[in-house]
Parts: structure tokens; C-alpha cells; sequence
């Protein structure tokens, strides 16, 4: 239905660049006045463009289909250390070239592995655009990997690891996904652990680089102050070298068994940082929509939701307590989480409990529902206000295999979801009775009587 | 949805996180936001007048002003208002009041109950919020440009209407006192930096904290609470900034309709000490659970607009600017002494606030050694200049983090509403005029005033360790 928005003016666009391009499209969405234009180069590089002129800068973001997914258990950290290195060192810049270039012209470039990909983010003025695409290029395509930067980043990393464990949050999380997903890929940490980083060779880093580093294993989006020539002329000069290589398919995940679960760990705090949840759904789910509802109205939705009303407005036990899924190209989780003095935490856990099973039995008010779908709808255009929103988006969007369209398609996704749809998706995946329950807090004071 | 990638994020960016926790105690929001990162970082960060949308200011009859800037990239408006009061004005044993009473405006009116503020406008898509600062505390909804009314209808409103319905009222202290057991109490670098502050001031009530001591918070009263709201509250201590989708002059005349009945009051001016110079350096020690240590110091500085501000942002930008600024490069990579650096000019306040230099020793490296170094650095300008090459990057880095802030509509009205607090917001044009005359002399001038032993105190987190696990 879209196809007639392949407008003309863009045909300059597809002809100039026909020896580069295996495939065009373009597409006008109706409610965001943006222009998407999609191709794919002839090297396999998936590429999106919005042309925005309102500010002399130019967002870029890469995203690389390299995470956790693809390194093995014991060399957890792989994929996120690669990253890190990419701007340590190239065939003709050093690592401390890289940044002062960079920061002397005020942009920013940086490489964050998250669950599923790696994502390289450049924001650079306008005036230096060519720089900066050269720069990108330089790291992506000639990392070097040099042994004294490897040593010098593990280290950073495990220091980080370190540190990260006075808070109370992320020790919390780090046991929550470990219970989940155990060694499987979304129970580790992008960062792995202080053992695995030490296993991880650079052989390995330069294969992983070498495998997965490729234009037919990445997504390139480009939003600003940038003409279809000029945008052209870079990526001819910078990113069509780039080689497509023979990327293996990833493993699925196998999906983790649910089981009731808890664990207590003791720290000297003030509070229980608490953490209930077990696996959730994928992003390509068909229930996604639905769930966005549901959980919109159990957890998700700030001051409107059923455990904020609960837990913080009446009972005064919490300052912030929140549910949410977050959805994974491979599977998923399903958390509430909650901060609350050490003596409250069996209270609260009793609360999330409750509040839980009254959404999977009883069908949400109409009242709630438009709220929710009010809400869902109406927020959507503020994730997209910016030119590094918009930028993230499309790849990811593109990621995830969301359609071009998705900007017009997900109002009509969530009006289409019914408090039946809610019931239904509540009872099928969200499960009291093999919740595992994560307490952070000084465990003296916290006695839990849960069932 | 919001809560959708939270968990990732959080992992992948806990190390920048974490370099910013202790300032994040500055700013007390009623809920915790990425955007309030944002603003932390965006101290420093400003908008050169050739490219600041242009502002149209009007003040109405009864004081209140507005700040208005048209952008229509996208079909969103920001609007917020700004109240000038904030844990300056507060009394000893009263601190935290102004954040309490932060909390209580969410709490209804006759008109709008207990949380239907919120609530109507997230049913329009909308977020909205609000923090509480040393000098103001502010609320501000985002939404659909065609949506805003529904902001002049609400905050005109609880700007003068506030039920605080006393049950209400103080049952929110027991959600305030979990607000700083979560960021405060338990999250020890948090708590140096409270200590630090406490310690540096001796008279000025920034020594105090924003969201208030425990002791204070749990003594105050609904009554107290309600005076404070009808001292500060009015349309003669507070501005309205809007950016976005909208035509200033029919949305001006929207805000008379709405605001411009209510009364103005008398805003008698108390009086606030003055902090006196610093004789001697001061130093504290702080044991807590935690992995490593960490050491933070303050020097007493000048804030913005003072002639040095300028110099002291550069400064502070040529010490901590990126991976090639000198104090990662120095104590990070080359000496792997630190896990992690930082400085910060914090120059966007009333009064004179602090210039801070912080970090983690690596682990097994020594905070003392760290602490050592980090005065070799400082020391190292003040004898001799940064270079021009360091001097011109650290001027390109805040020229451009000026127009990348244009991006948001939200950032735009928090730049205009906090030089506006400052005296005005015609001040950001001034600003990068400033930054550009800065010279490299200039800097190693500041280094040299304002880095002396006398000025400074120094905080240092010493960990315990204490735990099972089961």
C-alpha cells in the first residue's frame, strides 16, 4: 500500500547512485513528516537517510549485528570489548589521535554493545561532516587491535565490574538475569566477568571483528543537514571499500525455563532493592502491542500505573516502583522493580504479587484501556523529536524487521488492542507462581513470609 | 514503554553513569529520568546567539513572565514553569522544604484531585515532571504542540489553588524519606559528596542538601509546607518558558487568560548568609561499604556571569573534556592510575558554588597517589599555559555542544529558564562571547587563584567491607 510513495524527486537520487545501490526505497510517513529513504548498497550495507536542515549537524549511527549473541559463554565480553577497541587504534591513527581529532572538531564518536548489536554513534557539525565520516570509516573498517590497548581496556572493564557492584541496582540485576537466562546469553553481562574478560585473546577479537564486521551484517542510518549528493559522495568514498564478508548465522537462543526462585543479598543498606520478574516475550512477538498495554497499566505507566497508584500513592512504601519487558531479538524479560526500606520489602513483594494476579483474572476498566492506548499512541512523535532519535530509531527499527512504516503502523497496532487482548496476554505471560524474587538489602531486617 | 531498554542501558552505560552520580544529588526530581543526566551535563553548555531561536519575553501585570521561542521542526512544545525558590531559601532544621512542597504539587487542587494532574496529561501523550534545585524548582510537560493549553489550565491552577489535604500531605514523607534512602543513603559516593558540601560551606545553606537531612524531613509539618507555597508561590516569583510548535502571541494571550487573574504577592527578600572565604584546607573521611575508594574536591569559585566563569569553563573542559583532555589521558591511560577522572565548573548557580576535580583509583592503585596526581595536574597550569591547539579544542567542544542542544526543544527551554534564574536569559548571547575572548593565560590566571590548598576541601571515600550472601 505503500509503494506509491516512492516518490519522483527521488529517482535523481536512485540514478545517481545506481552503480552503488542494489535496492531503493522511499517512504513518506503520514503523521511524522518524516522521509525515510531506504537502500541497500552493493556491498550489503542497509542504509537509511532522513534529510532534516533545521540544524547545521549530522547524526550517524551504525549498528552492527555483533553482541553477546554471537561469543561463546566463556569468553563472555567479547563482543562488548571488540567495540571498545575500535577506537584504540587504527592502520594510521593511534588511540589517543583518535580522540583528540574528534574532540578538537566537538563531536562525538563511541561503539555501546547492548543485548542483541553493537551501536557506533557519531554526532559531528556539519562543517566537519567529511572528517567525521572519514573518522567512522577509519574505525569500523582498520582497527588494529593493538595489544597494548587490549591490556589497557580489560582492565577499565574489570575496574568498572568492580565498581559497579556498590550498587545496589545492578547487583540486583546482574543476579535477577543470571537466575533467568544462567549462561545463556541474556544471563551474562555485556561486559562479562573479570575470568572471561582474562580468557579472551586478540586471535579472538580479530576474528570476531573480521566475522562480523561487515556491511551485509550492518545497518547505517543518516539524519541531518546533509543534500542525497553529499551523502552520497561519502559513502562512495568511505563505505563502499568496505568488504562484504560470509556472515554465519547467529544461534537462537534457547528459551529458559521459569522456575520459582529467590535469592537474598546482603549488603549494608538502607533500603531492599528488589527485583521480581522472569523471562518475557521477543520483539517480533505479534503479542508486543498488547503486552504494551497491559504492562503500560500494571507498572509501565509512570504515575498512572496500578502498582505507582498502589504502592507509592497509597501506601507511601516506594519513591519509584516500575514494571517492564524488555524485548530481545531472542527472547526476553519480565521485571518489576522497586526500591523500599528494608523492613517494607515482604510488604511490597506481597503488593507486586497482588497487583499481578489481579491483572491476569480481572479485565482492565475501559477507563484504563484509552488511557493506555492515549498514552501509547500520543507519546510517540517525542521519540522521535530529535535528529539522534530519529537516527537510532531506524536502525533499530530496521533491526528488528519493524517495517518502514512502523511510524504510521504502531498507532494501529495499540487502538487495535481490546482489554480481552490485555486479559489475555496478562495470563499467558505473566506467571506468579515461578517468579524469582531478587533482594539486595540488609537481610536482618528483611524477613519475607511470600508464598 | 518507557521501561522498555532501561535495563540495557543501564549496563552498557553504568561506567558514565557513574561518573556523574554525585551530581546528580544536586537535582532532586520527582522521578528518575535520563533527562536529568542531560541536565547535569548541560551545566556548562549554552547557545551562541546567532543560533538561539529568537526569544519573545512579555510580563504580565501581576509579574509573571514569559519567555516564549517558536520551532517548528517538529509538532511539540515544551512548557515550564520556573519558581524561584529553591534549598537556598530554606531555613536550618527546615531543609528539604522546598522539595517536599515539589512533591505535594502533584497532590491536587478542588478542581484536579490527587493525581489526575499526571494522568491527564499522559492520557494526551504528554510527560511531565518536575525537579527542585539549590535556587528554583521547576514543572514541565511535554506534549503535542495543539495540547499545551492543558498546561496553562493545570499550572495556573496549583499555582494558587493547592488543596494539601493534610493526610496527603504527610503521608508523601514517608515516599520523600525513600527518595533519599535510594539516593543518597545507599549510594556512597552520593553520600561523600553530601559530606563534602556540608563540610566546604560553613555558613551559606548550600551546605545544606536539596532533598533535605532526615532528621529535617521528618519534622516537617503540613502547615509549614503551606506557608512556604503561599510565600514563594506567585506569578511575581516565578517565568514561564515555552519552546516548540506554537505562535507566541496567541499562546501569550492563552497565559494572561489563565494566570493573569491571580494575585501577585509581596516576596519579602530574606536574608541569606554569605559564605566567607576559606582559610585552610578541609578534609573528611568517609567509611561506607563500598568496592573502591573515591575522592572528590571543591574549591570555592565564582559563579556564572562573573568575568572568570569563562575561563574556568575552559578550564575546566581543557582538564576534562573527553578521552584526550588531560586528565584522562594523564592518570587514566597513561598512568593507569584511575578507573576514572573528572572536572566540573558548576558556574550555572546564584550564588558561588564550586569548581570539582574527582576520581577512582584504579584497583589495587592507592587514593593517595591519585589524590597526589591530580594536584601535579592542576599545578602543571598553573605554572605554565595550556596550549593554544588545547585551549581552541576545549572552545570547539562547547561551541558545539551548544548547537547539538538545539536538538531538543526541552534542552532549548532549560538553557532559557536557567540563565534566565541567573539575572536573565539574554545572558546566553553574552556567554560564548565570553568563552571566545578566553585565552590560554586566562586560564592558567584561574588555575592559579582559585587552586590553592586554603581553598579547597577534599572527601575521600575509604570502603568496608561487611557481607554474606545466601
Amino acid at each position: 500500500m505503500k509503494s506509491e510513495r516512492i516518490t519522483n524527486h527521488k529517482k535523481v537520487f536512485l540514478l545517481f547512485l545506481i552503480s552503488l545501490f542494489t535496492g531503493y526505497l522511499s517512504l513518506l510517513t503520514d503523521a511524522h513528516g518524516l522521509d525515510i529513504r531506504r537502500s541497500v548498497l552493493s556491498n550489503g550495507l542497509t542504509m537509511l537517510y532522513v534529510e532534516r536542515h533545521n540544524l547545521p549537524i549530522v547524526m550517524v549511527s551504525l549498528l552492527v549485528k555483533a553482541s553477546l549473541l554471537d561469543e561463546p559463554p566463556d569468553k563472555a565480553g567479547l563482543a562488548n570489548l571488540t567495540a571498545e577497541l575500535l577506537t584504540e587504534g587504527t592502520g594510521k591513527r593511534k588511540a589517543t589521535n583518535i580522540s583528540e581529532e574528534i574532540e578538537f572538531i566537538g563531536a562525538s564518536l563511541g561503539a555501546t554493545t547492548s543485548e542483541d548489536y553493537t551501536l557506533i554513534s557519531l554526532s559531528v557539525l556539519k562543517k566537519d561532516v567529511e572528517r567525521g565520516f572519514e573518522i567512522l570509516s577509519d574505525v569500523v573498517l582498520n582497527p588494529t587491535f593493538p595489544d597494548e590497548e587490549i591490556r589497557r581496556n580489560k582492565e577499565l572493564i574489570k575496574g568498572s565490574l568492580k565498581q559497579s557492584e556498590e550498587e545496589p541496582s545492578f547487583v540486583a540485576s546482574k543476579a535477577f538475569r543470571n537466575a533467568v537466562y544462567g549462561d545463556l546469553s541474556y544471563g551474562r553481562l555485556t561486559r562479562g566477568s573479570v575470568e572471561t574478560i582474562d580468557r579472551i585473546t586478540r586471535e579472538e577479537i580479530v576474528r570476531f571483528h573480521s566475522d562480523l564486521y561487515r556491511p551485509n551484517n550492518a545497518v547505517l542510518s543518516v539524519v541531518g543537514d546533509l543534500t542525497e549528493d553529499e551523502l552520497s559522495a561519502l559513502i562512495k568514498k568511505f563505505l563502499s571499500p568496505w568488504q562484504r564478508g560470509n556472515v554465519i548465522k547467529r544461534a537462537s537462543v534457547e528459551r529458559p525455563q521459569n522456575k520459582k526462585r529467590t535469592f537474598l543479598i546482603d549488603r549494608e543498606l538502607t533500603q531492599a532493592n528488589i527485583i521480581v520478574g522472569h523471562t518475557g516475550i521477543n520483539r517480533g512477538n505479534p503479542d508486543y502491542y498488547a503486552v504494551s498495554v497491559m504492562n503500560y497499566i500494571l507498572g509501565g505507566g509512570g504515575f498512572s500505573s496500578r502498582l505507582m497508584q498502589t504502592v507509592r500513592d497509597e501506601m507511601g512504601l516506594a519513591y519509584d516502583i516500575h514494571s517492564f519487558f524488555a524485548p530481545y531479538k531472542e527472547g526476553g524479560l519480565f521485571e518489576v522493580g522497586v526500591q523500599t526500606k528494608n523492613e517494607s520489602a515482604s510488604t511490597v513483594i506481597n503488593e507486586i504479587y497482588t497487583q499481578v494476579n489481579r491483572i491476569r483474572k480481572d479485565k482492565v476498566s475501559e477507563q484504563e484501556l484509552d488511557d493506555a492506548k492515549a498514552y501509547l499512541t500520543g507519546s510517540f512523535p517525542r521519540k522521535l523529536d530529535t535528529n539522534r532519535k530519529i537516527a537510532d530509531f531506524l536502525v533499530t527499527t530496521e533491526f528488528y524487521d519493524l517495517g518502514l512504516d512502523y511510524v504510521d503502523k504502531y498507532p494501529q497496532y495499540i487502538r487495535a488492542v481490546t482489554a480481552d487482548d490485555v486479559l489475555r496476554v496478562a495470563g499467558k505471560y505473566l506467571d506468579t507462581l515461578d517468579m524469582v524474587t531478587v533482594v539486595v538489602g540488609k537481610q536482618s531486617k528483611i524477613s519475607l513470609d511470600n508464598q | 514503554m518507557r521501561g522498555l531498554r532501561v535495563q540495557s542501558a543501564l549496563l552498557a552505560e553504568s561506567q558514565f553513569v557513574r561518573q556523574l552520580t554525585f551530581l546528580v544529588y544536586l537535582l532532586v526530581m520527582r522521578r528518575f529520568g535520563n533527562l536529568f543526566l542531560f541536565l547535569l551535563t548541560s551545566v556548562l553548555i549554552v547557545m551562541p546567539g546567532s543560533l538561539c531561536a529568537d526569544v519573545k519575553e512579555y510580563t504580565l501585570d501581576n509579574g509573571l513572565k514569559l519567555l516564549i521561542s517558536e520551532d517548528h521542526k517538529v509538532p511539540l512544545a515544551t512548557f515550564q514553569i520556573w519558581y524561584r525558590v529553591g534549598s537556598r531559601n530554606e531555613q536550618s532544621g527546615m531543609s528539604g522544604l522546598s522539595h517536599f512542597l515539589e512533591h505535594v504539587m502533584f497532590k491536587g487542587t478542588p478542581q484536579y484531585g490527587s493525581k489526575e494532574f499526571s494522568r491527564i496529561v499522559q492520557r494526551n501523550g504528554g510527560v511531565d515532571n518536575a525537579y527542585t534545585t539549590n535556587d528554583h524548582t521547576t514543572y514541565f510537560q511535554t506534549m503535542a504542540s495543539d495540547r499545551i493549553g492543558l498546561s496553562i489550565d493545570l499550572e495556573s491552577d496549583r499555582m494558587t489553588n493547592l488543596t494539601m489535604d493534610p493526610k496527603e500531605t504527610m503521608a508523601e514523607k514517608a515516599v520523600v524519606m525513600e527518595e533519599r534512602r535510594l539516593r543518597t543513603d545507599d549510594d556512597p559516593q552520593s553520600a561523600l559528596f553530601e559530606n563534602t558540601i556540608a563540610t566546604a560551606m560553613r555558613e551559606h545553606p548550600y551546605r545544606r542538601p536539596v532533598i533535605g537531612w532526615m532528621s529535617d524531613i521528618a519534622a516537617i509539618q503540613r502547615d509549614d509546607l503551606y506557608a512556604y507555597y503561599k510565600k514563594y508561590y506567585a506569578p511575581n516569583n516565578a517565568f514561564i518558558v515555552i519552546v516548540g510548535d506554537v505562535n507566541a502571541d496567541e499562546i501569550m494571550k492563552k497565559i494572561k487568560a489563565a494566570f493573569g487573574q491571580i494575585k501577585e504577592s509581596e516576596i519579602q527578600k530574606s536574608h541569606i548568609s554569605q559564605e566567607p572565604q576559606q582559610d585552610g584546607e578541609k578534609r573528611i573521611l568517609l567509611r561506607r561499604e563500598a568496592e573502591l575508594p573515591y575522592i572528590l574536591m571543591g574549591y570555592h569559585t565564582p559563579s556564572v556571569p562573573h568575568e572568570d566563569s569563562y575561563a574556568l569553563d575552559v578550564l575546566s573542559t581543557v582538564l576534562s573534556g573527553g578521552k584526550s583532555s588531560r586528565l584522562y589521558k594523564s592518570l587514566v591511560y597513561e598512568k593507569k592510575l584511575a578507573l576514572d577522572v573528572g572536572a566540573d565548573y558548576s558556574g550555572m548557580y546564584l550564588d558561588p558554588f564550586f569548581f570539582f576535580l574527582w576520581g577512582t583509583p584504579a584497583p589495587g592503585k592507592d587514593v593517595s597517589e591519585l589524590e597526589k596526581m591530580l594536584y601535579a595536574e592542576i599545578d602543571a597550569i598553573k605554572v605554565s599555559p595550556p596550549s593554544e591547539q588545547e585551549v581552541q579544542k576545549a572552545k570547539n567542544q562547547i561551541e558545539a555542544s551548544f548547537i547539538f542542544g538545539q536538538d531538543s526543544l526541552y534542552m532549548q527551554a532549560m538553557k532559557i529558564g536557567k540563565f534566565e534564574i541567573l539575572g536573565s536569559w539574554k545572558l546566553k548571547d553574552t556567554y560564548l562571547d565570553g568563552i571566545r575572548k578566553v585565552t590560554p593565560e586566562d586560564v592558567r590566571r584561574v588555575a592559579k587563584k582559585y587552586f590553592s590548598e586554603e581553598n579547597r576541601t577534599v572527601g575521600i571515600l575509604i570502603p568496608q567491607k561487611a557481607r554474606s550472601e545466601q
